[in-house]
């Protein structure tokens, strides 16, 4: 693909304090790469140039007259479309809410905004998120920017292509179930889930409030920290919000070593049936690299795997089945035409028949199911328990190490269409789903590429609130894997 | 917004109702409200939703206010946009608690928060925020006793509590013909339901569990409770059975009442209709009614269908809640005296009837009136009569409140020393009342201003009651001539010249001296 055009955002950091670049450079020239590769890649589902050059411009007399918001002021960034930012779309890919405008900002918009970050436009994704491919989008097709027949993988594949194609500096992605770390892996670039709580989800379109959580998606881990710093922290908007202090993370990466810390390998990670050779290969591979610059891989088991994804999909499904139980068009989005739907009911029916694409009704009906009066024991409560079991699985294996290795799904990016089935799609996730039961933190960091040159990615786990040293082994690794 | 109004169904059921009656008729048996039971008995549980008064909504900062231009109170939070969430009031726990803990309820020390499942359009998420199996209270009393609405005595007892819960309210649908309008000013406003143990056996109950509950409320300033402003709303579950059987009968719910006096007659109605029906030898299904109070019966709204499923599960945006000891006991040392220990406590404390301090204690700013008036030194009953006569007479005249009483307490404390001390009469009293309401001055102010200070100089008085039988020769013949009564004219001119003052005592006995000296 060659080299990027575009600086990373420490890069971008240094050029606009040294006076070696403006804001209006910067924007121009990302917003000339959308222009020149963005019909080939799909990734923005909006650009708004008028809006971004004026916020350019005010970026850059604010940097002239020393009143700068700080050091970010007039840096661009892509946001998934389930984020809200006054004044634009909010489509979460779906075409219930297709010509929604948000009318107010997320908290993490918020923050970045005073920062001056410059909102650049709306990336595609899997409809409300569900999904690993973007295949669900219902508005438009998004290719994997190393291989156009290829998926960039999902939900957050336009904030993971815009990024690994040099349409963005940096993007913010939302994980539920793998939604950040499976198109970072596909995508070739680093991406982060935080612990559940980190983060506000105020202004995240839910899908699964229990498990969704935001974070960055960017091209080297000292960036995903320096997004971290800026959008972590409590919000007495989001009660799951954690109180615990939040930042440092960046600062923390220059004393960063690996030396004496504790890889664990969950066994039963690389016993799964459809483990690409090649992933398999390019993790142990980095294993390796880490374990002669002094850590210690330790094997640690995971027993739950297996039930990870039942759990997963029940929990997931149940919440998301009231979550979009919003969008009847009454208030907003997509309403059926007036006088065609003859009763309440009949508006309800088409507005939602039209409105969803196939995987959400999928998951709604399945969500409803089982939270169904006679089947709630069945189904929820036990996938509550089995969530409980995931937890301490993770708890345990942290006793006996200190961050986690494994890969971020069992293939690298598969051809558009070639995993048809919903199943097959469900199974790609298994490696980043019992991260979000457990509620711990883990990313994807570009760890090889098969002979092709596809991208495959290194999952790194942390326990809960140790964002730290996640980014710390994260970093370590990616200094010493060097270039690929 | 495309909605059916569902009207031919009911106006089926106007018509199947009216039908019934004529029959009836034809049959001799008039349906009127006869109140006999021959032998059956009613049960009667109640599920009353009351609005917990807050400056701000249960999940957002909007304000907690009546009315307004429709949609004009409302944000992304109570509109259910896309990505908001909610963030519990705490005041609104808070209330809810003191509520619980008024009606002897137990708190639940670990409480949570559920998503109910529905579509309806007046519900902005189609979910509503409401607790389902760990209410904040539960298992509490509420003691009914003395005279029923309908005047018949009352057995004590406490009617029971299931529990009470914390939910969000849901905004107002209007219709208008082919569409309906929502106004989402309402959407989430906190609301209290609170259910009942199916303990009641008559309206007279029933009565007086709201009334009760109504007055627990506007205590501890949890709720207004204005039903106009639907701040109180209430559904009657309702069915009879032979006194000996102990299964319940078939349950009919009554929707659309309007006021404790509705659901009183309401209650009789159907009472009387179920007891009717089970007699000739009709069976009873359970349904849900709709009291129709210029009509004064109830008609069928809807055959219950199966269960309605509310899929309820934890609400995971909101974290589950500890009570704490701490805060429990801080409630509870906050909460008011509770009107029936109020009321017999000014029985015993200040000596007034039970009827008076009954009154009294019904609403608690008028208890503290009273309170704040005898604390003055004013003697309690003298206090008591003046609230209930021209007090209360004043403020019904003028459509106020006892909180908007241009008298206040101590100005009506001073004005019953200036009674005990002889300085007014108690005729001269009345009209100084009167000045005080209409002016907000001090009695004292308006007795100097006026001149009204009562004559006991007996000179002075004597000068009125020459006068008196000076000018009446005929009525003094007439007294002498053992026409006692003619005495009372006489009062009333020596008042007349005095223009009210003259000492009535003083006046009378220098009256009788002079024309029982005359007479020798
Ligand atoms: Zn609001």
């Amino acid at each position: 693909m060659g080299a990027l055009p575009l600086p990373t955002l420490d890069q971008a950091v240094s050029a606009l304090r040294d006076g070696a670049t403006s804001s209006r450079e910067l924007c121009e020239s990302v917003l000339g790469r959308i222009d020149t590769v963005d019909s080939r890649i799909g990734a923005y589902l909006y650009v708004d140039r008028e809006e971004v050059l004026a916020d350019a411009a005010a970026a850059d007399r604010r940097r002239a007259d020393g009143s700068q918001l700080g050091p970010f002021d007039g840096i661009p960034i892509a946001v998934k479309d389930n984020m809200a930012v006054r004044g634009q779309p909010l489509t979460c890919a779906s075409r219930i809410l297709k010509d929604f405008v948000s009318p107010y900002d997320a908290t993490v918009i918020e923050r970045l905004r005073s920062q001056g970050f410059i909102f650049l436009g709306r990336t595609n994704m899997d409809e409300f998120a569900m999904g690993s491919s973007n295949e669900n989008s219902g508005l438009q097709a998004t290719s994997n920017p190393h291989d156009s027949s290829r998926v960039p993988g999902g939900s957050s594949g336009g904030s993971a292509a815009a990024v690994a194609g040099g349409e963005a500096i940096v993007a913010l992605g939302s994980d539920t179930g793998g939604s950040i770390r499976l198109p970072a892996s596909f995508c070739g670039v680093v991406g982060v889930k935080p612990t559940y709580g980190r983060v506000s989800r105020y202004g995240l379109v839910a899908f699964a409030s229990s498990l969704d959580q935001i974070g960055p998606l960017t091209r080297t881990v000292r960036d995903s920290a320096l997004m971290l710093d800026i959008i972590s922290g409590r919000d007495p908007r989001d009660s799951t919000s954690l109180p615990e202090p939040a930042g440092g993370c960046a600062s923390c990466l220059s004393a960063a070593s690996v030396n004496g810390m504790r890889c664990g390998m969950p066994r039963e990670y690389f016993e799964v049936e459809g483990l690409d050779p090649s992933v398999r290969e390019c993790v142990e591979n980095a294993a390796r690299q880490l374990e002669a610059e002094g850590a210690e891989i330790v094997e640690v088991s995971l027993p739950m795997l297996k039930y990870a994804i039942a759990a997963y999909y029940i929990i997931a499904t149940a919440e998301a089945s009231a979550n979009l139980a919003r969008f009847d068009g009454v208030r907003y989005g997509l309403r059926d035409s007036e006088g065609e739907a003859e009763s309440l009911l009949a508006q309800y029916r088409l507005s939602r028949a039209r409105g969803f694409g196939d995987e959400v009704k999928r998951r709604i009906i399945l969500g409803t199911y089982v939270l169904s009066s006679g089947y709630y024991d069945a189904y929820y409560l036990r996938a509550q328990k089995v969530r409980t079991l995931i937890r301490k699985d993770f708890e345990h294996a942290f006793t006996e190490c200190d961050v986690i290795l494994s890969p971020v799904s069992p293939e690298p990016a598969y051809k558009k269409g070639e995993l048809a089935t919903p199943l097959r799609m469900y199974l790609a996730d298994i490696y980043t789903i019992s991260v979000n039961l457990a509620g711990i933190c883990g990313l994807s960091v570009p760890c090889g590429a098969t002979e092709s040159g596809l991208p495959i990615g290194l999952q790194m786990l942390a326990p809960a609130l140790h964002e730290k040293r996640l980014l710390q082994a994260a970093a370590t690794y990616e200094a010493i894997r060097g270039d690929l | 917004m495309a909605v059916s109004a569902g009207t031919t169904n009911h106006e089926t059921f106007i018509r199947k109702t009216t039908i019934h009656k004529t029959f009836k008729e034809q049959e001799g048996d008039s349906h009127a409200m006869t109140g006999a039971l021959h032998g059956y008995e009613a049960i009667i549980g109640l599920e009353v939703h009351i609005q917990v008064r807050t400056s701000t909504k249960l999940f957002c900062g909007c304000p907690n206010r009546f009315g307004g231009e429709p949609n004009t109170r409302v944000c992304p939070v109570c509109m259910g946009y896309p990505g908001v969430l909610p963030v519990l009031n705490r005041e609104a726990v808070r209330k809810t608690l003191g509520a619980g803990l008024m009606c002897d309820c137990t708190i639940n020390t670990y409480s949570k928060f559920d998503r109910k499942n529905y579509f309806y359009p007046d519900m902005p998420k189609n979910y509503q925020i409401s607790q389902y199996d760990l209410p904040f209270c539960r298992g509490g009393t509420m003691p009914v006793s003395g005279v029923g609405l309908s005047g018949g005595e009352m057995q004590s007892k406490g009617i029971g509590i299931t529990r009470i819960h914390l939910e969000e309210d849901v905004a107002k649908s209007t219709h208008f013909g082919s569409y309906s309008g929502i106004d989402f000013n309402r959407a989430g406003i906190p609301l209290m339901e609170i259910v009942s143990e199916p303990d009641m056996r008559t309206p007279d109950e029933a009565y007086a569990y709201l009334t009760g509950l109504k007055q627990i409320m506007q205590y501890a300033e949890i709720s207004d409770c204005d039903m106009e402003k639907g701040q109180l709303r209430c559904d009657v579950n309702v069915s009879v059975r032979p006194v000996d059987q102990t299964a319940f009968g078939e349950k009919i719910e009554i929707k659309n009442l309007n006021s404790f006096r509705a659901v009183h007659r309401a209650l009789e109605y159907e009472i009387d209709r179920q007891i009717s029906d089970l007699r000739e030898g009709a069976s009873l299904r359970q349904e849900t009614r709709r009291w129709d109070d210029a009509l004064g019966m109830t008609a069928v709204m809807r055959v219950k269908e199966s269960a309605h499923d509310y899929r309820y599960f934890p609400e995971p945006d909101l974290m589950p809640l500890e009570i704490g000891t701490d805060w429990r006991n801080e409630i509870q040392d906050s909460l008011p005296e509770r009107p029936g220990v109020r009321r017999d406590r000014f029985v015993a404390h200040y000596r007034i009837t039970p009827y008076d301090a009954d009154v009294l204690t019904q609403d608690k700013l008028l208890a503290d009136y009273f309170e704040r008036a005898v604390a003055k030194g004013a003697t309690p009953k003298t206090v008591a009569n003046w609230m209930q006569t021209e007090l209360l007479r004043e403020l019904s005249d003028s459509a106020q409140g006892i909180a908007e009483s241009p008298v206040a307490p101590e100005a009506l404390a001073e004005l019953v020393a200036l009674i005990e001390d002889k300085t007014i009469s108690g005729k001269i009293a009345k009209d100084v009342f009167h000045i005080m309401f209409a002016t907000g001055k001090a009695p004292s102010v308006i007795v100097e201003e006026k001149g009204l200070k009562q004559v006991s100089d007996d000179a002075e008085i004597g000068v009125f009651v020459d006068r008196a039988l000076a000018e009446n020769p005929a009525v003094v013949e007439d007294y002498r001539t053992g026409n006692k009564k003619s005495l009372q004219f006489l009062m009333g001119q020596v008042m007349k010249f005095s223009r009210g003052k003259a000492n009535p005592q003083s006046a009378n006995r220098l009256l009788k001296e002079r024309l029982e000296a005359s007479e020798g």
